[in-house]
């Protein structure tokens, strides 16, 4: 039993460097890995699961040290070994996928070639048996024209081909493990599908190890033959993958099953006369020349939430940009209550402006690093209401306690001393401190971790039912979907191919591509990607849209 | 630190290092115990004032910084009391030509009998003080320009630019040496021109031509932030072109253009005391570095090192800065205030 173990770290214990101190990022964490087994990894960001797998190749990244245990790697300790036999030993016997495909491969050369750099530099073969090779496992992980798709560049291809040639590069020089870091976070659901499929056969074909690091539970559930739960780079729990869905031990791990239990609550349906909050009326928007929208209308009552869902390029965030004003559509009109919006935003007036707030997805980029939290939310209460002085800190007050952070601890505060949460809340708060009747929400919660991202949904929730706002929530997560919109609208290739109230839309018939949409959400149940993978075959229908 | 090499690689990798420094920061952050819960917790447990971070930064900056912060320093106090260092007036003849040093005239007298120890002193001011003003209306005019091309972008964007490449394209030395002859003729045409026409034609010649190198650094420095969500959100809010610049794009772009400030005031100061040592910077009678190298270079023939003082000063002053704004490019690059 102990001979087939490939991977046993023993209270590994790694540091981080933060001005002149060394805080712990890993606590003493033990982990065994046998031959041809998978396990996961999961936690919330900052958990320490990137950094846990990158020490299994004995790697840490600039800034951090390992001030303790020991890895052994195959019956070698690679705390000990000098740098050039670790080196020898990753890329052929340990191989790395990270979450960024598109990042990872540089776009100056080919596929193959980058493929064939390791099997060349480890002198496991030739250059040209190497570019065999690849076209045998472009082959095998199902890649469209698996001759010809090496001789492209990394631009050429999609994201999710993108993720598989990536795979396949790791695969390479057969390793012994490879350590997959998110690889599917950055990708759409629906090639989130081919991916998962392509990985899990390979890994198999080939009796790889495979340390899988994600923070999405129902991937994990099909994936990984165990799982391990960290926190604050501490081991929470650990069990096989059944025993760890169907009865986790501890509180932390449950709270994280149970984070999709909410459902936000139901909105009367809007009388039939009402006048929508905001109409799209047969709207066609392109950027230069290439059309983006074809003929989109929808309408959002007050009070209501109506999610926007599509793959990306679907064309839902330029909707979003139309109705701001920010792309004037080519033809097509935006209704605000009734009346005609001037299509370019500059030609708004202030009260137009000030009636369709926005919050984005990326926090970080959407806060100004260099301005104060009270001045970020209190400058749209003074440039809209004209509250000036202690009224208007008055106001930034109660905005906060809206939010529900502490006005004393926060209002002083730059956006780079806040948790991704807590930025995001202050998206919120400034969008609210213009008092608008509706909110475009774009991806709000898809750079957020589960508990954080439920925290902000509950908080959108109330914030609803107390102030009567409109939100136009855009997000490629159907999680998202059924937990906050009262309506759903359905985009592919910039139309709109299906909309109606949620409960409609959730349940069959559905249009064809709503249903590859709503399939291709990972459930919890660890045999969900078997049976849905045989179902698809069974039916003939295409694994993704990607490859059709 | 002292590796002047690498200098324009530090503002490309800037952002990237930051990035990086922000990820750690996040992991030690979200790894504190203390935390009630992942959205609770808050990166930094304690806060830090302004003012400490300034002062932990003087304290743990390198001998190199302190050597140039010591000698700006001395170059300030001895500029601004100029008078009372000075043993002499700056134009008073008080000897014989070329005299040795001795007693009563330190550093010996200059080729019209003047002394050299009180010409180097208010010197001081002159070559400092335009230097300084013409660095600073250079970075008003350059950086105002490139915020603007960057804001506007489209057809603002290319005629500014175009411009200022048209300006670009005649090499720099020669253009302001051009540009000062035809203005000093302007000048000398008039009836009874004041001296300071001379200086000022000369500040505002070197600042535009400087203002180009600002221009472009501005632009692209602003170009990065322009893109950004949060202006974005100023945008829709319907915020206009100025409060655009000075609350969100100028915060953001200091840290690069203000160790930009420190080499680009190296660089004139060098001009203009190229163009004194040409003749056609600061006019005599006014003390300058420059021309005073040029008064007394006969007597290197001697073997008199009395023109080295002058450029001593150059020099010294020149290392001073490099030394600091290296200093402050780091910090830029690896903290993220």
């Amino acid at each position: 039993m102990s001979d087939d173990i490939l991977l046993k770290m023993r209270g590994v214990k790694i540091d981080g460097k933060t001005g002149d101190d060394w805080l712990p990022i890993i606590k003493g964490i033990d982990l065994d890995l046998r031959r041809g087994e998978v396990l996961g990894l999961i936690g919330e960001s900052g958990a320490g699961k990137s950094t846990m797998g990158l020490a299994a190749m004995g790697y840490v990244r600039g800034g951090c040290r390992i001030s303790g245990g020991s890895i052994e790697f195959d019956g070698m300790e690679l705390t000990k070994a000098g740098e050039a036999k670790r080196r020898a030993l990753r890329g052929k016997r340990i191989a790395y996928v990270a979450q960024s495909a598109a990042a990872s491969f540089n776009p100056a050369h080919r596929l193959i070639d980058q493929y064939s750099e390791a099997p060349v530099q480890h002198s496991v073969m030739d250059k040209n048996a190497a570019q065999e090779d690849a076209t045998d496992l472009y082959r095998r992980l199902q890649l469209p024209n698996p001759d010809e798709i090496g001789f492209r560049y990394p631009h050429q291809v999609s994201g999710g081909q993108l993720q598989r040639a990536m795979t396949a590069m790791a695969m390479s020089c057969r390793p012994d493990l490879i350590i997959f870091d998110e690889p599917t976070t950055a990708l759409d659901v629906t090639t989130q599908i081919e991916v998962l499929a392509a990985i899990r056969n390979a890994v198999a074909q080939f009796g790889t190890a495979a340390i899988y690091i994600t923070h999405d539970l129902a991937v994990v559930a099909q994936m990984a033959d165990r799982i391990m739960v960290l926190r604050y780079g501490e081991l929470v729990e650990e069990a096989p993958t059944r025993t760890m869905l169907s009865a986790p031990t501890q509180d932390y791990t449950k709270s994280l099953w149970a984070v999709r239990s909410f459902k936000a609550t139901a909105k009367p349906k809007p009388a039939a006369d009402a006048v929508p909050v905001v109409s799209l009326r047969n709207v066609d928007a392109a950027y230069g020349p290439v059309p983006v929208l074809h003929g989109v209308s929808f309408d959002i009552h007050k009070g209501r939430t109506v999610a926007v869902v599509g793959e990306s390029g679907s064309g839902k965030s330029t909707a979003a940009r139309v109705i701001t004003g920010l792309l004037p559509p080519s033809s097509g009109e935006v209704l605000f209550n009734g009346q005609v919006l001037p299509p370019n935003f500059k030609r708004r007036s202030k009260d137009q402006l000030r009636q369709a707030q926005m919050i984005y997805q990326m926090a970080d980029t959407a806060l100004n690093p260099k301005q104060r939290i009270r001045d970020i939310i209190g400058r749209p209460v003074e440039f809209y209401l004209g509250l000036k002085g202690r009224a208007r800190d008055e106001r930034v007050r109660e905005l906060l306690d809206l939010i529900e952070m502490e006005p004393d601890t926060f209002a002083h505060r730059y956006p780079g001393e806040l948790s991704g949460g807590q930025k995001q809340r202050i998206g919120i708060a400034r969008a609210l401190a213009a008092d608008p009747e509706f909110i475009i929400c774009d991806e709000v919660t898809s750079a957020l971790d589960q508990l954080v991202a439920e925290g902000i949904l509950r908080l959108l929730d109330r914030l609803q039912g107390e102030l009567d706002l409109a939100y136009m929530f855009i997000t490629h997560d159907l999680a998202t979907v059924r937990t906050i919109a009262d309506e759903v609208v359905v985009m592919q290739h910039g139309k709109v191919v299906e909309q109606g109230p949620k409960v409609e839309m959730f349940t069959p018939p559905h249009h064809s591509y709503t249903d590859l949409l709503l399939s291709s959400v990972p459930e919890m149940d660890p045999d969900w990607l078997t049976n849905l993978l045989d179902e698809r075959i069974r039916e003939g229908k295409p694994l993704s849209t990607e490859d059709a | 630190m002292t590796d002047t090499t690498n200098e324009p690689t530090t503002i490309i990798h800037r952002s990237a290092n930051a990035h990086e420094a922000q990820e750690i920061d996040d992991i030690v952050a979200m790894a504190d115990p203390t935390a009630a819960s992942a959205d609770a917790a808050a990166p930094r447990v304690e806060q830090e004032s302004r003012w400490k971070t300034l002062s932990r930064a003087f304290r743990t900056a390198p001998l190199t910084a302190w050597f140039g912060m010591i000698t700006i320093a001395i170059y300030i106090i001895v500029a601004l009391f100029a008078p009372l260092f000075a043993p002499f007036g700056e134009r008073e003849i008080i000897g014989a030509q070329f005299e040795e040093p001795n007693a009563t005239y330190m550093l010996g007298t200059d080729n019209l009998g003047r002394d050299m120890l009180s010409r180097l002193i208010y010197a001081a001011r002159n070559t400092v003080g335009i230097a300084l003003l013409t660095t600073f209306i250079s970075f008003m005019l350059g950086g105002f320009l490139g915020m603007l091309a960057a804001t506007f972008g489209g057809w603002v964007d290319q005629i500014l630019s175009r411009i200022i490449d048209v300006l670009m394209s005649i090499p720099s030395l020669i253009f302001a040496l051009l540009a000062l002859t035809v203005a000093n003729t302007w000048i000398g045409r008039m009836d009874n021109p004041s001296p300071w026409l001379y200086t000022a034609a000369l500040i505002v010649i070197m600042a535009v031509l400087d203002s180009t190198r600002v221009f472009r650094l501005t632009r692209a420095v602003a170009m990065n932030i322009v893109v950004m969500d949060y202006v974005e959100a100023a945008r829709l809010r319907g915020e206009g072109l100025w409060y655009i610049i000075r609350r969100e794009i100028l915060p953001n772009a200091s840290a690069p253009l203000i160790a930009e400030f420190g080499l680009r005031f190296c660089f004139v100061f060098l001009t203009i005391s190229a163009l004194s040592f040409l003749g056609l910077g600061v006019q005599p009678p006014t003390a300058d570095w420059g021309s005073m190298v040029r008064d007394n270079a006969t007597l290197i023939s001697f073997g008199v090192a009395v023109p080295l003082y002058p450029a001593g000063a150059i020099a010294l002053l020149t290392v001073a800065v490099n030394f600091v704004v290296d200093w402050m490019l780091h910090r830029s690059s690896g903290l993220k205030d």
